[in-house]
């Protein structure tokens, strides 16, 4: 019973506040003029010293998201956003691209500090004893509303011909890579959201992994969206050459405020022949309060297009925040034998609404994917499964296995379930199953007969249904993310 | 007297690539059970599916003369209807094909290919009552799916059955004891060895000695790297059993 | 200020639309009703107006776009003659030696003729629509259009030009032994369309077997749009089997509405072979609680041939159990489609809720679809569904052949059991005989 006792002293030794990220950092910042135009795209592009056709790029955008419709499809409502109510760019005052972390504003080194994140080339990980030596190193690119403040581990990286940086960095850097893979997964017709993106990103990260190399340690970009009023619009794109390996994780984190904001983020994976992708995120962007008041509105594109032979991309997202998340991290199976893989635990309280899931487009032959989704809802939340698997005519010997859990925890949630699955050739063979059901009373009352309280019951049956997913995670990052869903389903049950 | 099989240079491999029967020779006689032993991963099964016709499996050389044809020119139905029988190692479980519809189809196709009066139901029925008595399957086995939900020693017991009721020339045991007790282990060599006949011969393939202490060969070979590397008699099973297959894998290499 | 709305594009009117529309006003007045009926009629076909025909946009008509698989929209069906009275004598044989009673209606017209409305049993009651209609203290007048609440637009169209169809009244209590067959035969040599409309009510604790079977001529292009509502009283027993053996260019869209109180037992199964497109909508209202719903459906399909099964089954109280099971079987360039919901209210605790669609795909050109959903908004369930496509499994085909069976049977063998699961479900055994025997003759007639 160690692993359960673990996880009884994890529930133990979370702070009870419900959403302890919601601190705000007091920094000026220099931002953009509220609204969206032209001119405020020309004005973050020539504060990004961009080339021309970057410039050109983001004005079709535009020109194309103005005759765009928002999405109405998914089972989330809120009130219209007003575009033109937002900031689009907002960077902190004396924010002048730090050489090294020295340079950094300390204030906002400050601010990464308290969320746990190691922007000081060590290993800071709450919770976790590994021996000093065993303890894995984590490259860090930190966005703090528009832009990035600090990337770690530059040296160490680029002497094993890794590029990490800032996309702004990129562009200037490495300006064919970019040219080449930007845009060629989520293209500017994709949807609003991205298009939308497309036209004002701020920054975000770029990664290329040389062909053969396995990445030496696990990147990260944490965002945080500290500004009023701002939207956040950043875009990674990830570049694995032939036969080359990473992994890669994203946290997210915003104050509290009573006002929403947006996230319209845009992330592209192109893996090449043999190369493989693992794309974590740990979402836990400001929920709102109970009652619904404030919180991000998530609205989010991330694909990945397994371009070459035998290449593999695997999302795996623990999704606890965000008042509204609308995402579907999908994989274009083209290269023959390329494989996809989506794990994914959404949890939703209070009034958020999730709608979130995958699409698996099968292209190439005996080409596979799987998905494993556990969705959680509690208090008066709405949480849908949204998932697509299709095999075109070409796609021979095809295969796909999907899993879709729904665990409700009180009477006044919503869990739904709306698969799409599209087969058109009879070699391909997809297995769906869905189930929903409530938390076992029985398995409550058993671990509370055995000394646990209600919460402590709630969270180990939890941990239990979502354990497959959570398996997937790096192992630093797992612990985190056990944390976090005790948190987020905390006055659950009453 | 003419060979029931004979196995002539015969070379395989699955499709895409890899080779696993090569340059196999084996004649039998009417009437002879052999045994084929060897390491796992010598090919065994492989050679179960190529007599037996498996889709995937290509035949770069050689033929297999079986009472008059080449085997190798018949599709797996036409094998079967010649008198070819594969019990198999792990008989597959078919949903809502009822055991006795699935017998009843299987004993007709085969008269009808061989030009034969088809059994009515009442027939066979009762035929395939009496031989389920003496192999302890009771109607409750047969009216349920094909395998499905049987135990084991259950699906070894049908598949004997079903060997009893199509009488085939030539039956290749694979595995035949895998997933048994003692005591299924005794049921199913019953039933085979009722199947013994001057005109009846058997390939037993198996890893274990343990199976040929019930249904004694006349002729045991080693199999290692896609042929046969060794025959002997029945004591050649006792010996491998101390022994090993070590000093017959350098000689396949 | 917000970002520039697109202006808002009404959709263009498609041919069949603006005919369909001249369909209304042409023969509106001569529809059998009074004005109650008439104004019902009028709603319904602005509903339908302001939708149009369904198209991929709309999200329950995803796979089936109407506006491009009916391009046109044929003339009404003439009353039959003598010669299509003639023709459709030989109509629904398969179930034509179960002795079930018949109820025929030709081209859309009740035939009370070719009708068997002798020695009605203790309780039943068979009316046609169109006198029914006219009835303004009628059944229709209590129940048609207030079973289930929909805003479809091929049901709006349905309700907007219904012609005739049946009237079946079950009274409380009555136990209907002989079950009653309702077939539906388009005999017309020229393409025409039908609009038929029937109720069934079955009073509490009564007991009612219904079949349903609709069939045309190869080779002319007849549209069908027939829907029924149902409603079934606390504890009563209701079975239905919709039998679809249209012709090859037939479109047939089907509705069926039923509303089912506490403690009733209701069953339905789809059996579909012919039509070139088919489509089958069923609504299903569980407003009782402890209600146990079975639906099952089996799907032949070959050439070009497009079926779309659209399920709504709505769990409103609690306790209720629902099963549903769907087989398809795509031969040739066939698409089959299968979208089916359960949906669970925060009342309907307790609720037992199970799905399964399968496809087995038998060519390179087939295609298959498939939406299970489930919006749950009560804790205390057990609900789930299930979906496999694929080929039919190639090493149980390989043991079956080891056996002596030829391939061609040995794919019959499998395809039978797979589709058997759903017809062994039904149960009058003579329904059953008779669609295993259908089976084997779609599957004898495959090249």
């Amino acid at each position: 019973m160690a692993a359960v006792q673990d996880t009884v002293e994890q529930v133990r030794s979370i702070d009870v506040d419900q959403y302890k990220y919601g601190f705000e950092t007091n920094i000026e910042s220099e931002k953009a003029p509220k609204g969206l135009s032209e001119e405020v795209i020309r004005f973050i592009s020539t504060k990004k010293e961009e080339p021309e056709w970057m410039l050109q790029w983001r004005l079709d955008a535009y020109a194309r998201w103005l005759t765009m419709q928002e999405p109405e499809w998914a089972r989330v409502s809120y009130p219209q956003i007003d575009f033109q109510d937002l900031y689009y760019y907002s960077q902190p005052k004396k924010f002048k691209a730090p050489k090294s972390l020295d340079e950094v504003d300390p204030e906002i080194l400050k601010t990464y500090e308290k969320l746990g994140i190691p922007l000081r080339e060590q290993v800071i990980l709450a919770g976790v004893e590994i021996p000093e030596g065993e303890r894995p190193k984590i490259a860090v690119d930190a966005v703090f509303d528009s832009v990035s403040v600090a990337t770690t581990f530059k040296e160490e990286l680029k002497a094993a011909g890794v590029i990490f940086m800032p996309i702004s960095e990129a562009l200037r850097e490495h300006p064919d890579l970019v040219k080449q893979y930007l845009g060629s997964v989520v293209p500017a017709t994709d949807n609003y959201y991205a298009t939308l993106n497309q036209a004002v990103f701020s920054d975000g990260s770029f990664v290329y992994i040389p062909p053969g190399v396995r990445c030496p340690m696990e990147l990260s970009t944490y965002f945080r969206i500290n500004e009023k009023n701002t939207g956040q619009f950043e875009r990674t794109l990830i570049i694995a050459d032939k036969g080359s390996y990473v992994s890669y994780l994203e946290g997210c984190t915003a104050p509290m405020r009573d006002e929403n904001q947006l996230h319209a983020a845009v992330v592209e994976l192109v893996a090449l022949d043999d190369a493989e992708i693992k794309y974590s995120t740990v979402q836990n962007w400001y929920p709102g309060d109970a009652e619904g008041k404030g919180g991000i509105y998530n609205f989010v594109t991330k694909r990945g297009d397994c371009r070459g032979r035998n290449s593999k991309i695997s999302w795996t997202q623990v999704e606890t925040g965000s008042a509204i998340t609308w995402k579907y991290p999908s994989c274009v199976l083209r290269g023959e034998g390329s494989s996809g893989e989506f794990y994914s635990i959404a949890i939703s309280n209070g009034r958020q609404q999730v709608d979130s899931g995958t699409k698996m487009i099968h292209l190439g032959k005996n080409t596979t994917s799987r998905i494993i989704s556990k969705g959680i809802s509690a208090g008066k939340s709405n949480n849908t499964y949204r998932g697509l698997v299709s095999a075109h005519r070409k796609a021979a010997g095809a295969r796909n296995f999907t899993n879709c859990d729904s665990l409700l925890i009180g009477d006044l949630c919503g869990a739904h379930t709306v698969p799409y699955i599209e087969a058109k050739n009879p070699t391909a063979q997809f297995e769906h199953e869905a189930t929903t059901s409530k938390i076992s009373e029985d398995m409550l009352f058993y671990c509370m007969q055995r000394g646990l309280s209600q919460e402590d019951a709630v969270a180990l049956v939890v941990n239990g249904f979502v354990r497959d997913v959570l398996q997937q995670l790096p192992m630093e990052f797992a612990v985190e993310a056990q944390k976090l869903i005790s948190i987020s389903l905390e006055g659950s049950v009453g | 007297m003419a060979p029931l099989l004979e196995i002539k240079d015969l070379h395989a491999e699955i499709a895409g690539g890899r080779k696993i029967i090569n340059g196999m020779n084996l004649t039998i006689n009417p009437g002879e059970v052999h045994a084929i032993m060897g390491p796992n991963g010598a090919g065994k099964s492989t050679l179960s599916y190529v007599l037996s016709g498996k889709p995937g499996y290509e035949i770069t050389g050689g033929e297999v003369i079986f009472r008059g044809v080449n085997l190798l020119d018949l599709s797996p139905d036409e094998r079967a209807a010649h008198g070819l029988f594969l019990c198999f190692q792990y008989p597959l479980e078919i949903p809502g094909v009822s055991n006795m519809a699935f017998l009843h189809t299987a004993v007709n196709s085969q008269r009808k290919k061989r030009g034969e009066v088809e059994l009515t139901s009442p027939e066979l029925v009762r035929k395939v009552r009496e031989l389920g008595k003496t192999l302890g399957i009771d109607a409750d086995m047969l009216k349920r799916p094909v395998n499905v939900g049987f135990s084991g020693g259950e699906k070894k017991r049908n598949e004997t059955l079903q060997m009893m009721l199509l009488e085939p020339y030539f039956c290749v045991l694979d595995e035949a004891d895998s997933g048994l007790d003692i005591d299924a282990l005794k049921v199913v060599s019953n039933g085979v060895n009722a199947l013994r006949s001057p005109e009846r011969s058997m390939l037993v393939i198996t890893h274990y000695q343990r199976l040929l202490d019930y249904i004694v060969p006349d002729v045991v070979h080693v199999f290692n790297a896609g042929r046969i590397v060794h025959t002997g008699g029945k004591e050649l099973a006792l010996e491998l059993e101390a022994t090993g297959y070590a000093q017959y894998q350098s000689e396949a290499a | 200020m917000a970002a520039p709305a697109p202006a808002l594009v009404r959709p263009m009117k498609t041919g069949a639309e603006l005919a369909l529309a001249e369909t209304f006003a042409a023969v509106r007045a001569s529809l059998p009703g009074g004005p109650d009926v008439a104004a019902q009629r009028t709603a319904a076909f602005d509903t339908f107006a302001d939708a149009g025909l369904p198209h991929r946009r709309v999200e329950s008509w995803k796979y089936t776009d109407l506006r491009a698989l009916m391009r046109d929209a044929k003339p009404l069906a003439p009353l039959p003659d003598a010669d299509a009275k003639a023709k459709a004598v030989a109509a629904g044989s398969l179930f034509s030696t179960l002795g079930f009673r018949r109820l025929v209606v030709v081209n859309g017209t009740f035939v009370p003729e070719l009708s068997d409305l002798a020695d009605l049993e203790p309780g039943l009651t068979i009316a046609s629509m169109a006198d029914a209609l006219a009835d303004p203290t009628g059944l229709p007048a209590s129940y048609l259009g207030r079973t289930v609440a929909s805003s479809d637009a091929v049901l709006a169209l349905n309700t907007a030009l219904m012609g005739d169809g049946v009237v079946v009244h079950v009274a409380a209590g009555a136990a209907v032994t002989r079950p009653v067959e309702l077939v539906f035969v388009t005999t017309a040599e020229t393409p025409v369309a039908a609009f038929t409309r029937s109720l069934v009510v079955v009073e509490d604790g009564a007991r009612l077997s219904l079949v349903e079977s609709h069939e045309g001529p190869a080779g002319i292009a007849y549209q069908v749009n027939t829907a029924l509502e149902l409603v079934v009283g606390a504890g009563a027993t209701f079975e239905r089997v919709k039998v679809t053996t249209e012709g090859s260019d037939a479109v047939h869209l089907a509705t069926m509405l039923a509303k089912v109180a506490a403690d009733a037992s209701f069953s339905n199964t789809f059996f579909t072979t012919g039509g070139a497109v088919v489509r089958n909508q069923l609504l299903l209202h569980l407003a009782g609680e402890s209600v146990k719903a079975h639906m099952g459906g089996v799907s032949l399909l070959a050439g070009k041939q497009h079926a779309d099964t659209m399920l709504s089954v709505d769990h409103a109280a609690p306790a209720g159990e629902s099963r549903e099971s769907f087989r398809a079987v795509l031969d040739g360039a066939s698409q089959d489609i299968f979208q089916g919901k359960i949906a669970v209210r925060q009342a309907a605790q307790k609720t037992d809720a199970r799905m399964l669609s399968r496809a087995l795909l038998l060519t390179e050109t087939a295609e298959s679809c498939n939406k299970p959903e489930l919006e749950i908004f009560a804790d205390d369930v057990q609900c789930g569904h299930g979906c496999t496509t694929g080929t039919l499994d190639q090493q149980i085909k390989f043991y079956l052949m080891a056996r002596g069976i030829p391939a061609k049977e040995a794919e019959a063998l499998l395809i039978q059991a797979f589709v058997g699961e759903v017809i062994d479900a039904i149960g009058e055994e003579g329904i059953r005989t008779a669609l295993a025997e259908a089976t084997r003759a779609w599957l004898l007639g495959r090249e």
